[in-house]
């Protein structure tokens, strides 16, 4: 069975990217683009890992990560940040937040396959 | 008597006296002065007030005016009885500021001037000159008295002659007396024993006759009592006038008498003895008083009628055979005459070498007051003063002819001196005293005096001519010198003090309100009025600048003290300040205490002169003060100017900090453009290299293919707007953009921004509403950008109004040399929190509609609209959103350059 990666991220194009990326190493993709509506998804589509960006309309990516944190049922949900702002602070305080991995853009897409294989492979 | 024995008699008495002035002396250098330091000393040496005059003159004075002579006791009487308090304050302000005569008291008192001190001089050495002549003249007359009696021996020389010897015999007698030293403290020990011995003589003498009167030629005090009732002296009527006018001559006198103010004041060992000598002098006074009138009486009726009533005193005893008795009454003639020209010419020769021979001196050698022994000089000064004041005293005596009656020139005397009275209780009651009020009235005093009794008593044609006396000067009636203003009728001597008291004292009064004092005069004046108040500063000005070696004090203070008190005085000095040796810091206390010490010997000015000289300047006069003024007055400009530099840093440190703060703020809005940008040039980067990475490794179809690319290169066109925008905000917020000002129609203008925001949604229609007729409207711009903000207005509007049927109204109006066009839709419009950042860099609301830019747009904007000389601004309240844009009709170079 494909594991289910939620991707929560606005940018269309990016989102289009990545679906296409997972999809062909497949994986089931969900898309949202909105923080908000991504956690809501989390609890309704139960997936195995989830790809969350940091900057999101609705709801920031970190916000959107500590809830999850905080969701028993989804403290140890593999998460992975992906941050174009690049910068040692986000990722500390992502870290600090509980955050599986971290993926700055522009990525390598073998980068990217590499780490959410590593991440599914784990849980 | 025979002369020889006569002249024998006087000189083993003065020899007598010398014993006991050198036997106190000597005590009181041993420091065993206890008994010289006594109350009956101090009151005793205060019967100075009674000479010759009052010795032999009471008598006469009686004979011819009764009871009038009681005038000249009653006033003493009344000041030590009544005004012992201002003797007390005379007293202490002469110890705190150790006074050495009443012209050194005026002068201190009135900012040290030497000029007062040379007027209260001259005054007292003119008033003083009849009253020594006096002094010859009574014991002249005592000599010829008894030398008429002589048969045999040495004959007695003509009056002339006596009164030549008599004046050399005195003054080598002063001189071996009041000179032998120069005593720190011009206190003179020995002297005032003397007179108290001479004191208790003529006390003796007078009381002895006056026994022998009253119990030897009469029946005692009753018949005296009805002998003095049937002589004429009884029918003298009183006069108020003149009894009141004498009482207060006599009370001046006592106070300013140069003589007296020696001995009370200069001479005076403890303020307590004034307590004892309040009543104890007065009691002298009377016991002086009692027995003049029984023996004017007696004299009257006993000896021929051409007998001179002055001389009653020896010739009584004389006619009756009783010589010893005619002698003591001699010797007590004697010694009221000798007491009272040694103290009176001491006192004399102490103001005229410190206000005269001193500062006149040290003008002619100013370096004497560094080098050279200056006490010989000051010695030597006092001896020649003692031969002058003395020579002067004979040299009236034989202009006066010596006719006149005793009383009469001493009254004159009493007159000159009192001019002195208004200054000096003015200076010690009444700070508004100043120095030039003190010099006009003792200056109009002293004239006044001069004209109207000095001068005319040498007679009429002596000095002033029989024609002024009658006519006046110049014939000007009213200055007749003995019918001033036309006040004919007067008794001379009323008259004289009358006038020349009242116009001194409002010369005085008037002068002193009229000037201002200086500096040293305000706090001299506060010394002396404020006498009694410890807490007032006293004693001599304060040296702050300038400085002197120690040792050249030493040097100079060893001069005038002499060499072992000049020691001891350093030595403790020192020791006050914690120093061994001789040399002590030359601190302003010191100095101060210094210039007090040497004020003793030599005069408050003198002193202040000599220490002003080791000081490097002649005096200290009012531009010194206002020099130190200045200075102050510079040193307080400093400071005040390093207030205004500290104020200046601080303001400076603020401005730093101010600047320091913006551009921390300005590095984190760096940061965070910075890492904005990333973000901006990140994004569209990600999709490129994800999908230019997935067309190179994958098998697409070519639907995917197409559309990839298409994706790609939409992301490059993102990526390159993004780039030319940001170079855009670069140079408009440099001010190096090029403006291309044109003539531009509005309408047209709003037609081409209309006609390039269309593509953005093309799918959405919107309702363009717009006010055609105002719109018709050239600018002057560079049109170009203003279209770039409209396209920009309008894209926005496009992209985020989100009303089902989007209506946007464009409304375009003019309002003084200024155009403003409104963009208003009919969407949400822009949350208020939000309204304040929508022209910052990067402050995309939303990152839903991401096709038009990075959040740049209204930054550029606001900056092509300062450009434009113009402003952007969101016009809240619209219910859409709606943004307004100003700018001028007639864009200027100038203004634009103003604008960037």
């Amino acid at each position: 069975m494909a594991e289910r990666v939620l991707l929560i991220e606005d940018e269309p194009n990016i989102a289009e990217a990545i679906r296409f990326i997972l999809g062909r190493n497949g994986c089931e993709v969900f898309v949202q683009t909105d923080g908000r509506d991504g956690l809501a998804a989390v609890a309704r589509l139960q997936p195995d890992l989830v790809i969350l960006d940091l900057m999101l309309p609705g709801m920031g990516g970190m916000e959107v990560l500590q809830n999850l944190r905080m969701d028993p049922a989804t403290r140890n949900l593999p998460v992975m940040m992906l941050t174009a702002k690049g910068q040692g602070r986000d990722r500390e305080a992502a870290t600090r937040a509980g955050v599986s991995a971290f993926m700055t853009k522009p990525f390598a897409n073998a980068d990217m396959v590499s780490a959410v294989r590593a991440l599914l492979g784990a849980s | 008597m025979p002369f020889n024995i006569l002249v024998l008699s006087c000189l083993t008495y003065v020899a007598f006296l010398f014993l006991v002035a050198f036997v106190a002396e000597r005590r009181s250098g041993r420091g065993t002065l206890d008994f010289l330091r006594s109350p009956l000393i101090y009151t005793l040496s205060l019967s100075i007030y009674c000479t010759a005059w009052t010795f032999y003159g009471a008598v006469g004075y009686a004979a011819r005016s009764g009871l009038e002579f009681v005038t000249i006791y009653l006033g003493p009487t009344l000041v030590f009885v009544g005004w012992w308090w201002v003797l007390r304050k005379l007293v202490r302000i002469g110890r705190q500021q150790r006074v050495t005569s009443i012209a050194d008291l005026i002068s201190a008192r009135f900012g040290k001037s030497n000029t007062l001190g040379v007027i209260v001089t001259i005054i007292a050495v003119v008033s003083a000159t009849p009253y020594i002549a006096l002094q010859l003249q009574s014991v002249t007359l005592s000599f010829g008295v008894f030398a008429s009696d002589s048969p045999d021996g040495w004959s007695l020389p003509d009056h002339a002659s006596t009164g030549a010897w008599v004046a050399a015999g005195l003054a080598l007698f002063t001189i071996l007396f009041g000179t032998r030293n120069l005593d720190a403290n011009e206190q003179h020990h020995g002297i005032v024993m003397a007179i108290a011995v001479e004191a208790v003589v003529k006390f003796a003498a007078l009381v002895a006759v006056g026994v022998f009167v009253v119990w030897g030629l009469s029946d005692g005090p009753a018949d005296i009592s009805a002998k003095i009732a049937a002589s004429p002296i009884a029918d003298w009527d009183l006069q108020p006038g003149r009894w009141t006018g004498l009482i207060f001559l006599s009370a001046a006198a006592v106070i300013c008498l140069p003589r007296m103010f020696q001995v009370m004041v200069v001479e005076n060992a403890d303020e307590q003895h004034l307590a004892r000598a309040s009543w104890a002098f007065p009691a002298y006074l009377f016991g002086m008083s009692l027995f003049i009138l029984p023996i004017a009486v007696v004299g009257l009726e006993r000896l021929p009628a051409g007998a001179n009533p002055d001389m009653f005193l020896l010739t009584l005893p004389l006619s009756e055979g009783q010589g010893a008795l005619a002698m003591l009454a001699f010797l007590g003639g004697f010694s009221s005459a000798t007491s009272m020209v040694i103290v009176e010419s001491i006192a004399l020769a102490t103001m005229l070498s410190n206000h005269v021979v001193m500062p006149v001196w040290l003008w002619l050698r100013p370096a004497s007051a560094q080098r050279g022994d200056l006490r010989w000089i000051v010695l030597l000064a006092r001896r020649l003063c003692i031969a002058a004041v003395l020579a002067l005293g004979y040299a009236y005596y034989r202009m006066s002819g010596g006719s006149a009656a005793l009383a009469a020139i001493g009254l004159i005397a009493f007159a000159g001196v009192a001019q002195v009275l208004p200054a000096l209780l003015g200076g010690i009651f009444w700070r508004g005293a100043t120095r030039t009020g003190a010099a006009a009235g003792l200056g109009v005093g002293f004239a006044i005096w001069a004209y109207t009794l000095f001068l005319p008593s040498f007679g009429p044609g002596a000095v002033i001519s029989a024609e002024v006396f009658a006519q006046g000067p110049l014939g000007l009636g009213w200055l007749r010198p003995q019918a001033l203003f036309g006040t004919t009728g007067m008794d001379p001597l009323i008259h004289a003090v009358f006038w020349s008291l009242v116009l001194n004292t409002a010369a005085f009064l008037i002068g002193s309100l009229l000037t201002f004092p200086d500096p040293v005069e305000r706090m001299q004046g506060a010394a002396f009025v404020n006498a009694f108040d410890d807490e007032v500063q006293t004693g001599p000005l304060g040296w702050t600048r300038g400085q002197a070696e120690p040792e050249a004090l030493l040097i100079m203070a060893q001069r005038i003290l002499g060499d072992d008190a000049a020691l001891s005085f350093f030595e403790a000095e020192a020791a006050a300040q914690g120093k061994q040796g001789y040399l002590p810091d030359p601190t302003p206390d010191f100095v101060a205490a210094l210039e007090r010490r040497l004020a003793g010997s030599v005069g408050a000015a003198t002193a202040h002169a000599m220490i002003s000289q080791l000081f490097g300047r002649a005096t200290v006069t009012v531009e010194d003060l206002l020099a130190v003024a200045n200075e102050t007055a510079q040193i307080m400009e400093y400071s005040a100017r390093l207030e205004l530099q500290q104020d200046e840093l601080s303001r400076s440190a603020r401005q730093l900090r101010e600047v320091n703060e913006k551009l921390t703020q300005l590095s984190v809005q760096k940061d965070s453009f910075l890492s904005q940008i990333s973000h901006e040039l990140r994004t569209p980067m990600t999709s490129i290299r994800a999908f230019s990475e997935i067309m190179t490794e994958a098998d697409l179809q070519p639907a995917e293919v197409a559309a990839y690319g298409r994706i790609i290169h939409e992301e490059a066109i993102r990526l390159t707007r993004l780039l030319d925008d940001l170079l855009d905000l670069t140079v408009l917020e440099n001010g190096s953009v090029q403006l291309n000002l044109e003539m531009a129609n509005l309408g047209q203008m709003i037609d081409r921004a209309l006609a390039a925001s269309c593509h953005i949604r093309p799918e959405r229609s919107f309702d363009i509403q717009r006010t055609a007729g105002s719109e018709e409207v050239f600018l002057k711009t560079d049109a170009d950008r203003l279209v770039q903000v409209f396209i920009n207005l309008l894209s926005n509007a496009r992209k985020y109004c989100d009303a089902r049927d989007p209506v946007l109204r464009i409304v375009a109006r003019q309002k003084g040399g200024r155009v403003m066009v409104d963009f208003i839709d009919n969407g949400a419009g822009i949350p208020k929190e939000s309204q304040a950042v929508i022209f910052e860099k990067f402050a995309r609301l939303s990152d839903e509609a991401r096709a038009g830019g990075a959040g740049l747009g209204l930054a550029i904007c606001r900056e092509v609209m300062a450009n434009l000389g113009g402003t952007i601004t969101y016009l809240p309240g619209q219910r859409g959103a709606a943004f307004r844009v100003t700018l001028p009709l007639r864009l200027e170079k100038r203004e634009a350059a103003g604008a960037a």
